[in-house]
């Protein structure tokens, strides 16, 4: 490994809020930063209740509302906000709940850590690589001072527009906070569900007849350690998050093993995609385009501030194929978690809960806390 | 690559060897040379690389068009391969012609055949192949990469590869025969200054015997609205045999003559860029000894077809 311009470590991160905890991202970081133990308190806030089992972390369940956050940031000493609540699918929200969550959330989020009294010196936002969009004319490869070319074509990719500008405004406005915003290219894993690996699951993958667009994608695991590295590092500014290597669409699929379908026609493609949605598959808007061009991202400035990636594209997709041909065998895994507000109190609170802390699992395991 | 975002600033503006870093952890390199080695390793498994280019796809072409039309149909006459740099990024800057143009594979195929140690050769193309269903997949495969500056500069800087332009672009391939060997504008010079940002060698080169190889006798614009294409042209064979009327062309005699390089760093380098007047006289320096060669070529040719 090239030796690198490290980024220094952060001890101060002690208290940390989670915005979204029961979104994937959100329940998988908590795990992760359990696992911490200079992390002495970890706060969790969504409008529903949490998807994976915690350990310590403490749920509380509030919607953006500002005042409310604000009063919980304060209360608690939070310094360390982690923000992962972005909506990237158009599939899961309508463009109504993806603004409000997106852009409104975002904006009250942010108005909670405002203040000069305010105790919150580090911010960090997860983002999306559509910050940057998909078109005929893009670079082969962005990189994060590269504005994008063209006005945003979908709800979703004008949401992360308008999120990104509010935290950029904000980072202005409060100097003294370290505000990090990462943008993650499409992301795939055997536990994450996304539109890619909702299609990538289909028996055959759909193409766009004479485009074979390059993409690039993270791993679930690698977007985890990309907040922790965030959290514990000093990292002011925007970072493009993404496995090495950009593979070509008909690449991916030969690795995953599968078939490709050139089904959708190069013109009119959104009408096209209907008989799909029928089978069960329904393209997203904002992905009609990223079938198309493609898009890739310059990872290297991440890298430069000391970020090691688990994983490259290729490998990220071998992985995914791994576990889509043994997903039919093993189904029914432990995904039945329930949160249970009285039993999750009781563990935490009361005094006869013998804590063995040395049996933690999941990403805190593999994974050592940099040099701190 | 313009805007700049003020607010979230970058390692290299603010705090890039901030107070609290131990001054031993920083290694003695510029930023940005930094950054070159920090590129994705190679995975030798994959068969095609982060720009989309398929060593086999390429393979295939090489061994029997290209080839053929290289060693037996143009039979292609090379002067000055010495001049194309064994290493590091050089932009070679060559004049352009015919309807589905011919050169850049016969040079790409010089640098293959001829030179000591040959390098591939990447080609600039118009943002319009990446939006065109069929070319969108078959012209990254084989070579060929958008004429945006960034990518010109991540592989010029970063990868130092070789990269071919032809500043004449889209003018160079509309212009018709009676125009032969009349070189068009060279763009705003933007070859010269991503090659000096680069601080790549520039290589001029001549190549004599495209424009006989597929003469252009008009371009229908009708024709070009209704299928979308950059240009329509009428040539001997297109559109009256369809699409493979684009492939056929006359055996005309070949000759690519690489000229003396030009080193950006002795004009000043990356600091250099932003005078205008020194890009421009670069870039009309170029054009001019690209044309002069092309006349005293032109000139020495006894036939168009047997050279």
């Amino acid at each position: 490994m090239v030796r690198v311009i490290e980024a220094p470590p952060d001890p101060k991160t002690r208290r940390v809020l989670v915005t979204g905890l029961s979104t994937y991202w959100g329940g998988r970081l908590a795990q992760a930063l359990e696992g911490f133990d200079q992390v002495e308190a970890i706060i969790g806030v969504d409008s529903r209740e949490p998807r994976h089992e915690l350990e310590r972390t403490e749920f509380v369940k509030v919607s953006t509302r500002h005042s409310l956050i604000q009063r919980i940031v304060r209360a608690a000493e939070i310094d360390t906000v982690i923000d992962t609540r972005l909506i990237v699918n158009s599939i899961v929200a309508s463009p109504r709940d993806a603004h409000e969550n997106n852009v409104i959330g975002t904006m009250n989020i942010l108005a909670a850590c405002f203040g000069s009294d305010s105790p919150v010196r580090k911010f960090i936002f997860k983002s999306s690589a559509m910050y940057y969009g998909s078109e005929q004319d893009d670079p082969a490869f962005f990189t994060e001072r590269m504005p994008r070319p063209h006005p945003a074509r979908t709800s979703i990719e004008r949401d992360v527009a308008d999120a990104e500008e509010a935290v950029a405004d904000f980072a202005e406005k409060r100097p003294d906070v370290d505000v990090t915003v990462l943008r993650f290219a499409n992301v795939l894993g055997p536990d994450v569900d996304t539109s890619f690996t909702r299609m990538f699951a289909l028996p055959l993958v759909p193409m766009v007849l004479g485009f074979d667009p390059r993409l690039q994608f993270a791993h679930e695991d690698d977007v985890v350690h990309a907040l922790e590295h965030a959290a514990f590092h000093r990292v002011p500014g925007a970072y493009n998050v993404a496995g090495d290597g950009v593979l070509a669409l008909s690449e991916a699929i030969g690795l995953l093993g599968k078939r490709a379908a050139p089904l959708l026609p190069p013109w009119g493609t959104g009408i096209f995609a209907g008989p799909l949605r029928r089978l069960g598959f329904r393209i997203p808007d904002e992905m009609l385009n990223l079938l198309r061009f493609g898009r890739g991202l310059d990872n290297r400035l991440y890298k430069a501030v000391g970020f090691v990636y688990g994983y490259t594209s290729r490998e990220a997709v071998l992985r995914l194929g791994e576990h889509l041909r043994l997903d039919p065998v093993i189904s029914g895994r432990a995904s039945d978690y329930q949160y249970e507000r009285e039993v999750e109190e009781f563990l935490r609170w009361s005094p006869h809960v013998r804590r063995q802390r040395s049996e933690r699992d999941g990403v805190a395991a593999d994974h050592e806390p940099l040099g701190i | 690559m313009a805007a700049e975002r003020t607010s979230l600033s970058h390692l290299e503006e603010r705090d890039p060897e901030g107070p609290e870093r131990d001054a031993e952890t920083l290694p003695a390199a510029r930023p940005a040379e930094r950054m070159r080695e920090l590129l994705p390793a190679i995975e030798p498994e994959r068969r095609l690389n982060d720009w989309g280019r398929s060593e086999r796809i390429e393979g295939i072409f090489d061994q029997t068009l290209v080839e053929f039309f290289y060693r037996y149909w143009f039979r292609v006459e090379v002067e000055g391969i010495e001049n194309v740099p064994s290493d590091g990024g050089a932009l070679l800057v060559s004049n352009h012609s015919g309807a589905l143009p011919p050169d850049a594979a016969m040079i790409a195929k010089a640098i293959r055949e001829e030179h000591s140690r040959p390098r591939p050769l990447y080609l600039t193309v118009e943002h319009f192949f990446k939006g065109y269903p069929g070319f969108s997949m078959l012209v990254p495969k084989i070579g060929g990469v958008a004429a945006h500056p960034a990518n010109v500069h991540r592989l010029l800087f970063d990868e130092r590869q070789l990269v071919l332009v032809f500043p004449e672009g889209r003018k160079g391939t509309e212009k018709l025969y009676k125009d032969r060997y009349r070189l068009r504008r060279f763009g705003r010079g933007g070859f010269v200054e991503a090659a000096m940002r680069a601080e790549a060698k520039l290589v001029p080169l001549c190549v004599v015997g495209a424009e006989e190889a597929q003469p252009v006798f008009a371009q229908s614009g009708l024709m070009q609205r209704l299928t979308g294409l950059i240009y329509f042209p009428i040539t001997p064979t297109f559109p009256w045999l369809g699409p493979a009327g684009m492939l056929s062309y006359l055996p005309a005699k070949f000759r690519i003559r690489f000229l003396e390089p030009i080193d950006t760093v002795e004009l000043g380098g990356a600091e250099a860029v932003h005078d205008k007047a020194l890009v421009q006289t670069v870039s009309q320096e170029i054009r001019a000894r690209i044309q002069e060669n092309l006349h005293e070529m032109v000139a020495k040719r006894k036939s168009v077809w047997f050279g």
